[in-house]
């Protein structure tokens, strides 16, 4: 058992762990405490009526220009102006100005912003630790002034999460589709066959996704050998936009995940007692009837194997629907890459990655507890 | 005709890196199948490219490096697995890489980096390849251990050999080409993987996969084609010994 250790151990260091610490990025707040010790101290003791007396004034201003003289002011100035544009200024402004005190006046005389309570109300809320602010984000809701849940005017995120499960669910669905009847083939083949078409499903599975995307973006250019070869059928008589569209994204998404629902399906049915169908047809058991009663429920183990398999992946796509779809073809996965890797905003990427686990884990609950429904309510 | 189906399926999945071998070696500059004349002036460009060849040679360091340390450290938990039955959370937490979206994972791994400071290095992502590979050198490995006779080491013990004339008489010979499957399979894992890579990878160290999404951001030339065809034949390579390897040994 203690061999086991250094493989657990790194992956417990460098993936679970993580992984809770994404749980808690999502509702940390740590850059006012971090930044304005003393400022954030004073306005949690703050009763938060009216504005803050003049001692918070000038622990705010003193912090700050200490700060921005280390060059530390800029984590929490994005901070701020995230929760409530204009904050990034507004706090900039303060730490460089010559404003001598009493700063509860020179402040607003600076930027009459600082005589407005829910710019202490925001600065108050940041001084706590722990924020609701990314998880409402994340589903669409703000936060008022006085602290109150709002519906955002924008609404970017749940389409695009309610997007991101319908593209990865409809390229499950479809793998699983046309995965199945190829699979069935392949088991049923003679093995010289058999080992040919397996060799055809292993040899693109093999191959890097990003080079296999690549194929099928050079192949669908407007003046691609696709559009070509449909010319040159005559089926249709000027190049399609191919590329850019919903199609582009389904069919690179199912050509790059086929292989992944072929493959769990092929070792189950390779296993299934072939004399059950021909039972059932002996005893005058229609093909559809023995396709749902006989065929399906043992072949089940291996479709439910390629379906999480092909969801989990879909769902994580972001790369390919970015390549080859347009605006309105993208993933949830791309913005929690451009908020942790682009504008490093940390606490909207965990809280995008957890609202994107939790639709994957709910839509996979959904789907297992409805095909068992549906398997149980046929046999 | 029963298999018409599956035989269209089969032609579509293979087709379309089929298409890209004629356009990688057309003598024009238009990614056509209607090629002016054949030639290998793409891969020319590929192999004198110093992007590729820094983003190859990157990938290789990589890849080799993961295939090592993921081959260790798997071997090791694969034997521990064999000797003593593995709990369910054991096999849980190795098999975690498995059952997270990719774009989770590579969040996680970039918070881990960054928090240990290991952000735009080889070591991040050689650490973070490693787990992603982990899983599938387990249980590649544990497949051979349980075919593996532990009878053999007693014999051998009984025989009078210390562990190092055991390793080399026994283990080696029955466990080696599981191995170098492992190995191997790692190495593709490593090579292949761009999702992680995009998180950890600092602005200037480019693997081929990365390589590959930049160059099909610029203008498309058939040098792309190239590079795939030849990135798929390391790829096919590897995973293809490992095969056989497998396969021989099973």
């Amino acid at each position: 058992m203690l061999l086991t250790l250094p493989a657990v151990g790194l992956v417990v260091v460098a993936l679970l762990l993580p992984l809770i610490y994404l749980l808690c990025t999502a509702v940390r707040d740590p850059e006012l405490r971090a930044t304005l010790p003393r400022t954030a101290a004073m306005l949690r003791a703050w009763d938060g009526q009216g504005l803050p007396d003049e001692a918070v004034f000038a622990a705010l201003v003193e912090e700050a220009r200490e700060a921005a003289e280390g060059q530390r002011i800029g984590g929490l100035a994005q901070r701020l102006n995230f929760e409530r544009t204009g904050m990034r200024g507004l706090l900039l402004r303060a730490a460089e100005s010559e404003v001598a005190a009493p700063y509860a006046m020179g402040l607003p005389a600076l930027d009459r912003n600082w005589a407005d309570p829910a710019v202490w109300h925001v600065l108050r809320r940041a001084s706590v630790g722990v924020t609701p602010l990314y998880l409402l984000r994340a589903v669409d809701l703000d936060m008022t002034a006085e602290g109150d849940v709002a519906v955002m005017a924008e609404r970017p995120f749940l389409p695009l999460l309610s997007r991101t499960l319908w593209i990865a669910g409809m390229v499950t669905l479809l793998c699983l589709v046309i995965g199945f009847p190829v699979a069935m083939s392949i088991a049923a083949m003679p093995p010289m066959w058999a080992r040919v078409a397996l060799g055809c499903v292993l040899v693109p599975f093999w191959i890097s996704i990003i080079v296999r995307t690549t194929a099928w973006f050079v192949l669908l250019q407007r003046e691609g050998p696709v559009n070509s070869v449909l010319m040159a059928l005559g089926l249709v008589d000027h190049p399609l936009q191919i590329m850019f569209t919903r199609f582009a994204v389904y069919l690179a998404m199912v050509h790059v995940l086929l292989p992944f629902a072929v493959l769990p399906m092929l070792s189950v049915m390779r296993r299934i007692d072939r004399r059950f169908a021909r039972a059932a047809a002996s005893l005058g058991a229609p093909a559809w009837r023995r396709f749902v009663r006989v065929t399906l429920p043992l072949a089940w183990p291996g479709v439910r194997a390629g379906g999480l398999i092909v969801f989990m992946l879909a769902s994580g796509f972001y790369i390919t629907p970015a390549l080859m779809g347009g605006g309105g073809d993208q993933m949830l996965g791309a913005f929690i890459a451009e908020y942790a890797t682009a504008s490093l905003n940390w606490g909207m990427a965990a809280a995008l990655g957890l609202m994107l686990m939790a639709g994957v884990a709910a839509v996979t609950l959904a789907g297992l507890g409805l095909a068992r429904l549906a398997l149980g309510r046929a046999a | 005709m029963r298999f018409g189906f599956a035989a269209i399926v089969l032609v579509l999945l293979a087709a379309p890196l089929l298409a890209v071998l004629p356009i990688s070696v057309t003598s024009g500059t238009v990614l056509s199948l209607h090629l002016p004349g054949v030639s290998l002036r793409w891969y020319g460009e590929f192999f004198e490219s110093s992007r590729w060849m820094l983003a190859a040679c990157n990938s290789f360091i990589i890849g080799c490096s993961t295939s090592v340390l993921a081959t260790a450290l798997g071997f090791m938990a694969a034997w521990g697995m064999w000797r003593a039955a593995p709990s369910r959370l054991l096999s849980g937490v190795l098999n975690l890489p498995l059952v997270v979206p990719s774009v989770i994972t590579g969040l996680a791994m970039y918070f881990a980096a960054a928090a240990a400071g290991l952000t735009g290095g080889y070591t991040g992502i050689v650490l973070a390849h490693t787990v992603l590979a982990i899983p599938y050198v387990v249980l590649t490995l544990l497949a051979a251990l349980r075919r593996f006779d532990a009878g053999l080491l007693r014999a051998a013990a009984s025989l009078g050999a210390d562990w190092r004339v055991s390793l080399r008489r026994v283990v080696v010979p029955s466990l080696g080409p599981a191995v170098a499957a492992a190995m191997l399979f790692a190495f593709a894992i490593s090579f292949d993987e761009l999702i992680v890579a995009l998180f950890l990878a600092g602005p200037g160290q480019y693997t081929l996969p990365r390589q590959m999404l930049a160059g099909i951001s610029d203008i498309l030339t058939p040098t792309i084609c190239a590079a795939a065809v030849v990135v798929s034949l390391v790829s096919v390579l590897a995973m293809g010994l490992a095969s056989a390897l497998l396969r021989k040994a099973g």
